[in-house]
């Protein structure tokens, strides 16, 4: 219980294992606007991380700084204990992180197999030409969403257009497995959808954490964030203002931390000052 | 929400699962699969309709003259649907069909070049178009509906001005009128019938060989059987039907190789798959990591090559090369054709034998109509009543594929 009051020190003891993701003193300006001040954030493997926070907290900012989308302006990386540069997608790719944006970039007239292998199509060689292996592909994608416990997908040759927005999200997240990443980034991926099939996309992150993946989610949603996070991570005008263990800590203190509410809380009524500065 | 089959009694247990069979098959055909079966039924009504009004219509000589009619505007349309495709438009390719083959006619009768090297630089001429067309859509983002709308206007120009004062050339004999004027030996064209039967049906078992394998769902082995028949019996039709007046043309042999090379690059390959995915979302095809502008570069460039070879064969057919060529309905039946087939406008969604369907549609219609001896005027009013019949139940079959995918 005491490690949940005081926030900033929580990351540090709450779990046995070495981050698989570390990032120190992060910022980043859009002009005048500083969209995250010298945020720290850690990740471990089989960790599913809760990043929470009001509308412009620096949520997304500090996604896509991990994603390489947007670099951040300050601040180093570690991933797996080694110093890298998230400068862009690729090279966060290439280290074996994978986000998952809230549009999903799925082609709805291509089917799930389609989808799944888009841009890394399995194949043979014919000089000159790359001639697709549909069954190869399909008994992969078969195989992962089995292993996955996704089974509301009747058939992988089903457009996309045809499939809810749960599996669509569970599309997009199977598709992002595939280059085996280590951690997975995750945009609001409950955000309309219904409860079932909210439902199976908590299971369907569960199945990640068992994976050992490392797992950020932003969600507005914070019983789902408690449902299926280890830790909260609560971002407030772009500072990290609070790291929780979802296990001991009430929903009101992460309200708390997200408005900015006083709870006699160090970390909080630090930020708040230094807002008024 | 689907509608289909739930509001009628429940039928007997022992007919539940042919019910069932026959539902899906008829909720699939309401969501638009199967858009080429729908384009076969409507040519079999249009056909009937002819053949009734005049009895020379299902004769060995029309349909053979059918065939010649179609070839060069089926294979513009082959274009048409790469670029459709891609959720792009070309409204240059009848302007560049008559450009390549006047290109060609001057090569070739003006200035002394052979037939083939003649030929080649009018498919050149095509390809430089399209990479023309390409850049300017893709470094400079104007959509491709302006870009090609003033290429239609310039390059008619240039067809002018490359024909010079006479405006006419004729084509004397050679490989170029050869390629309408060639007819196969009735043994020859069985060859290829068979030869073309033997590759479907090899290609469609080992498919469904591979799928067995690796034990993915393969459907029963009489639904292949079935699929390779229809087709067998297609080509053998076609191949008797031709064989009893001149024997297969050339023309027609050209036509289905290039749709049958097309359907390939199409269906099967990556660069294909590639095409389909920036024609869906061309944003999710860029993340994937899929070069966008190379792939819609090379697929103005392709349209505006095939849109050469058609007006070769047209020009081929005509005998010669005049200012009008390439002009007049061309463009708008070679876009209007594949899209009766069921390619969409929007992109993303159409295959490459919607091109020869089409071009069936509006050539039947075109061919009854003069044979009937009918005017124009009846012609066109028929064939723009077929396009909006086509595009409506298109626009019909989405709006209940996404009804359905709303759930």
């Amino acid at each position: 219980m005491n490690q949940a009051q005081s926030p900033q020190a929580a990351p540090e003891r709450s779990s046995p294992a070495s981050p698989l993701l570390a990032l120190k003193g992060i910022s980043k300006s859009f002009g005048a606007v500083e969209a995250l001040k010298d945020v720290d954030f850690e990740l471990r493997p089989g960790e599913v991380v809760g990043l929470v926070g009001d509308n412009g907290a620096g949520k997304s900012t500090l996604i896509k700084a991990i994603a390489g989308a947007q670099p951040a302006d300050e601040g180093e990386a570690f991933f797996e204990g080694n110093r890298v540069t998230l400068t862009s997608p690729q090279a966060a790719t290439r280290l074996g992180i994978a986000t998952v944006y809230q549009d999903l970039a799925l082609c709805e007239n291509l089917d799930v197999v389609e989808n799944l292998y888009l841009g890394q199509e399995i194949g043979n060689h014919i000089p000159g030409v790359h001639v697709l292996d549909e069954p190869a592909m399909e008994e992969r994608t078969l195989e992962l969403l089995d292993s996955l416990g996704v089974t509301t997908i009747r058939s992988v040759r089903t457009e996309v257009a045809q499939l809810s927005g749960g599996q669509r999200q569970a599309v997009a997240i199977t598709r992002s497995l595939l280059g085996e990443p280590k951690v997975m980034l995750l945009d609001e991926p409950t955000a309309a959808l219904g409860i079932v099939q909210t439902r199976e996309i908590l299971n369907l992150i569960e199945r990640l954490k068992e994976r050992g993946l490392g797992v950020v989610v932003i969600s507005h949603n914070l019983a789902n964030v408690f449902e299926v996070a280890n830790r909260i991570v609560v971002l407030r005008l772009g500072r990290a203002v609070a790291s929780l263990d979802a296990d001991d800590t009430r929903r009101e203190e992460v309200v708390g931390a997200i408005t900015g509410a006083e709870f006699g809380d160090a970390g909080v009524n630090r930020t708040t000052e230094e807002q008024a500065l | 929400m689907s509608g289909v089959a739930t509001g009628e009694a429940a039928p007997p247990p022992q007919a539940e699962r042919a019910g069932s069979a026959v539902g899906e098959f008829l909720r699939r055909v309401g969501q638009g699969e199967f858009a080429s079966l729908r384009v076969i039924l409507g040519i079999a009504v249009i056909w009937t309709i002819f053949q009734l009004a005049n009895d020379r219509f299902l004769t060995a000589v029309n349909l053979s003259n059918l065939v010649l009619q179609i070839a060069g505007v089926a294979t513009i349309s082959i274009g048409v649907v790469l670029v459709l495709l891609l959720g792009e438009i070309d409204l240059s390719v009848g302007a560049v069909s008559g450009l390549a083959a006047s290109v060609m006619a001057v090569l070739s009768v003006q200035e002394g070049w052979s037939p083939e090297l003649a030929i080649v630089a009018g498919l050149a001429t095509g390809a430089a178009i399209g990479l023309f067309t390409g850049f300017m859509v893709t470094t400079f983002g104007i959509p491709s509906f302006v870009v090609t709308l003033a290429g239609l206007i310039g390059w008619q120009g240039v067809q002018l001005a490359v024909l010079g004062e006479t405006g006419t050339i004729n084509l004397p004999d050679n490989l170029i009128t050869d390629l309408t004027g060639t007819f196969f030996d009735p043994g020859v064209g069985w060859a290829i019938a068979v030869a073309v039967i033997a590759l479907y049906a090899a290609s469609v078992l080992a498919t469904r060989a591979r799928r067995v394998r690796a034990g993915l769902e393969a459907g029963a082995l009489a639904a292949s059987v079935g699929k390779v028949a229809i087709v067998a019996a297609a080509i053998i039709a076609a191949v008797a039907i031709l064989n009893e007046d001149r024997g297969v043309p050339l023309a027609a042999v050209i036509m289905i190789g290039l749709m049958a090379i097309f359907s390939f690059i199409t269906e099967r390959t990556r660069y294909g798959r590639h095409i389909y995915a920036v024609g869906g979302n061309a944003e999710a095809a860029r993340r994937a990591g899929i070069r966008i502008n190379r792939v819609r570069i090379t697929v103005f460039m392709l349209a505006t090559t095939l849109a050469a070879a058609g007006g070769i064969l047209l020009a081929s057919r005509l005998l010669a090369v005049n200012q009008s060529s390439g002009g007049s309905d061309l463009l708008l039946l070679a876009i209007a054709g594949p899209v009766i087939a069921g390619t969409s406008l929007f992109g993303g969604r159409g295959f490459v034998w919607s091109a020869l369907l089409g071009a069936l549609v509006i050539g039947s219609i075109s061919n009854g109509i003069d044979l009937v001896g009918l005017e124009s005027d009846i012609r066109f009013m028929i064939t723009g009543g077929v396009l909006l019949l086509a595009v409506t139940i298109d626009a019909l079959t989405r709006l209940r594929r996404q009804t359905t995918g709303a759930g």
